[in-house]
């Protein structure tokens, strides 16, 4: 892992100007990603917040070739390209290295999309996919997704009356059906850990075989508090067991970080979020704690499965 | 130069894929498309084609992955029918828009549901304003001829449109004829090289395939697509006419048989415009002036040829293999007819339906298409638009 100083001086590979809203997480992991690598790489979006706003006609802030075709076929889009790259190589036709990205939303990867990622993790082919999960669908306007947690207000879980919890289902565990996939290698990172994200993106992109990453990505839209926060709120979310980083090599879990010390109650997750707002009432009492427990059982699942002690 | 030899027309679409040798193939199997793609599977497995095959979870994916190639600069191909079409909806229409000249045979089957696994033109039909080229085919040699010249047509820098080869399920997919075909170092000349200029494997000049396009640059964008369809007739002509200086076969956008005198015009795409010719044949010897208008191109659709064909034509009838539930008549019709609408002199124009979901159509039943049309040109009077061939009522 090169160090800060150098790589402040790597070329970006996302430009400025593009219209993602402030504090938007998807355009750090983005910058991150592309920075924990000097291969040329190819990459490809599904339809989502970062693919509009990266690439309104006649602009794109893509500095690196890109290409979006719809919104639950990037893995088998970029399955195409990275065919013809390997065709083109086999003839003598091309010589660089390079390596292949999917950026996926978490609509486009956790619901539309999982057939498509499966087809491509089952037939092996040499990319990279990474999911920057918001935890809804942002881009439509914050609907609930598979990936919303539970406890999340979004514009299709609403608390009302008769349904007080908002989401009510937990969200689906996506890194484990691909681990499940016999993937060499999967991981889930989060832009406040950078040092983290970027190792294993690195660790992905020397793999051979179909790799993924499920990045968490704060959206301060959708989520509900101030965009300068973006950052702490990435820590957070691992600092209480609501987003654990760890990667899966070869089917074997470890955990990249312990909070330990650090470790803060399921709690001030919630808290730190206007998503979560309604479960402090005081009637949803037994609802908040149904919540706080789900994260606590999730992250000590995640953990027993790693051979850790939380 | 060209040997003759006994093919499906599953089996001679795939013997035409080895000559093209695609770079990469991304199909699903679905019947009756299956034989195609299992006969090439064993020319990629046997080393006879440097293809690079994908076997992808489905049709969705399988466009997809074509249109990941083709930007990346390879030639793309994948065939489906019917279910397949229908799922491959959403990425056909960005495969034309990206102008990526994938070139797809279509197995013609009806559209569930239904469900059911027998030829009409439902799929292909309802895909006609997608923007890609379709040629029909009328026979097994139609399909490969069709093939061959499809990459030529489609990567023309004036064209850059992806193309579909129809034709009709079983009755050619598995029906087997005798088929002239090229030599492979013949063939591959014919087809020449393809170079896309704007390839995301180009690493040193990026490009930006898809993006967001709103209300200030969509509109020219499509206009753009309209204008590469219309430079299109000219390129179909011309890689027929290549074509035929090379193999006796010429090919352009429509085919008359019988059409000089006839006073009595069937149009027809697909396997029934060979039994509109035989039909044609008989009715000759009874003395009737009949003919047949035989569609090539339907897209795109060859409005010009179209009035100059039928300038001599008392009645004609436009035979359909699909309904467009709600229009006046079916697709191929209601193009016809309005292709017509401003000429003086003009025929009566009539609609059948035929043959949906596989049901046979034969002799007897175009015969009595005719026996409509002979009444309708004595009368001056259409008495009947739109009529359903050989349906119980
Ligand atoms: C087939 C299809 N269905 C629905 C949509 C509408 N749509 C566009 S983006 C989007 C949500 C994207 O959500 P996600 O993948 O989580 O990305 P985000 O916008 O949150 O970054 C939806 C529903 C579409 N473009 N295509
Ligand atoms: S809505 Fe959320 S995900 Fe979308 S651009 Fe804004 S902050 Fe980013
Ligand atoms: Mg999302």
């Amino acid at each position: 892992m090169p160090s800060l100083k150098e790589l402040s001086t790597r070329e970006e590979r996302l430009s400025r100007g593009h219209r993602l809203c402030p504090g938007c997480g998807a355009s750090v992991i983005v910058r991150q990603v592309l920075l924990a690598t000097e291969y040329p790489i190819v990459a490809a979006s599904c339809t989502g917040c970062l693919e509009v706003a990266t690439s309104i006609y006649p602009f794109t802030a893509w500095k690196i070739p890109w290409i979006h075709s719809a919104f639950e076929n990037v893995a088998a889009t970029l399955s195409g390209v990275e065919t013809a790259y390997r065709h083109f190589k086999k003839l003598g036709k091309i010589s660089k290295n390079v390596k292949f990205v999917a950026f996926g939303g978490d609509g486009g990867t956790y619901d539309i999309g999982i057939q498509a990622l499966s087809g491509v993790l089952e037939r092996g082919h040499e990319l990279l996919y990474i999911c920057y999960d918001n935890q809804a669908y942002m881009n439509t306007g914050i609907q609930r997704s598979s990936a919303s947690p539970m406890g999340a207000h979004t514009t299709t879980s609403p608390p009302g009356q008769a349904i007080p919890l908002g989401k009510v289902e937990q969200r689906k565990d996506l890194t484990r059906i691909v681990v499940a996939h016999g993937v060499p290698y999967a991981a889930q990172a989060s832009p406040g850990f950078y040092n983290d994200l970027m190792k294993k993106v690195e660790k992905a992109l020397n793999t051979e075989g179909p790799t993924f990453i499920n990045i968490l990505s704060p959206c301060p839209r959708g989520w509900r508090y101030k965009p300068e926060l973006s950052m702490e709120i990435a820590k957070l979310a691992t600092l209480t067991g609501a987003w654990p980083l760890y990667e899966v090599e070869n089917g074997k879990y470890r955990i990249t970080y312990k909070p330990g010390k650090k470790r803060k109650p399921a709690q001030d997750w919630l808290k730190s979020q206007g998503r979560f707002r309604h479960l402090f009432r005081e009637e949803n009492k037994e609802l908040l704690k149904k919540v706080e427990k789900a994260i606590e059982d999730k992250e000590k699942e995640l953990f027993a499965r790693a051979g850790e002690e939380i | 130069m060209e040997k003759v030899m006994a093919f499906t027309g599953d089996e001679i679409a795939a013997e035409a894929m080895r000559q093209i040798n695609p770079d990469v193939l991304a199909a699903y199997p679905i019947t009756p498309q299956t034989e195609t793609v299992q006969k090439f599977s064993e020319f990629v497995a046997e080393g006879r084609v440097s293809t690079d095959m994908i076997r992808v979870e489905s049709e969705h994916s399988a466009m997809s992955a074509c249109v990941g190639a083709a930007a990346a600069g390879a030639r793309a191909m994948t065939a489906t029918s019917a279910n397949g079409l229908a799922l491959m909806w959403e990425i056909i229409y960005i495969a034309a828009s990206y102008r990526l000249p994938i070139v797809m045979p279509v197995v013609n089957r009806a559209l569930s549901g239904p469900i059911n696994i027998h030829c009409d033109h439902s799929d292909s039909m309802g895909a006609r304003d997608s923007g890609w080229i379709q040629l029909y085919s009328e026979n097994c040699q139609e399909v490969y001829d069709n093939l061959i010249q499809a990459l030529p047509i489609g990567e023309d820098r004036n064209v850059l449109l992806p193309v579909m080869v129809c034709f009709d399920g079983f009755i050619i997919s598995h029906g087997t004829e005798g088929v002239a075909v090229l030599e492979d170092k013949v063939a591959r000349n014919f087809i020449g090289e393809f170079k896309n200029i704007h390839s995301l494997l180009d690493i040193d000049n990026p490009v930006t395939y898809g993006p967001l396009d709103l209300f200030d640059y969509y509109f020219e964008h499509k206009r753009q697509q309209v204008e590469a369809m219309e430079k299109a007739p000219e390129v179909v002509k011309k890689v027929g006419k290549q074509f035929g200086e090379l193999t006796g076969r010429f090919y352009g956008l429509l085919e008359d048989y019988h059409l000089q005198d006839a006073d009595l015009v069937v149009i027809a795409a697909g396997s029934t415009a060979g039994t509109v010719k035989a039909t044609v044949d008989e009715l000759r010897e009874e003395g009737v002036r009949a003919g047949l208008l035989k569609i090539r191109t339907f897209r795109p659709f060859p409005q010009k040829e179209i009035i100059q064909k039928l300038s001599k034509a008392k009645a004609v009838a436009v035979m359909d293999r699909s309904a467009s539930f709600g229009a006046i008549g079916g697709p191929i019709f209601l193009e016809v007819r309005s292709a017509l609408f401003e000429e003086q002199k003009k025929p009566l124009v009539i609609s059948y339906i035929y043959g949906l979901g596989g049901r046979d159509t034969g002799i007897n039943q175009i015969k009595q298409v005719y026996h409509d049309l002979a009444k309708a040109a004595q009368s001056g009077k259409v008495s009947q638009l739109v009529n359903y061939l050989g349906v119980r009522e």
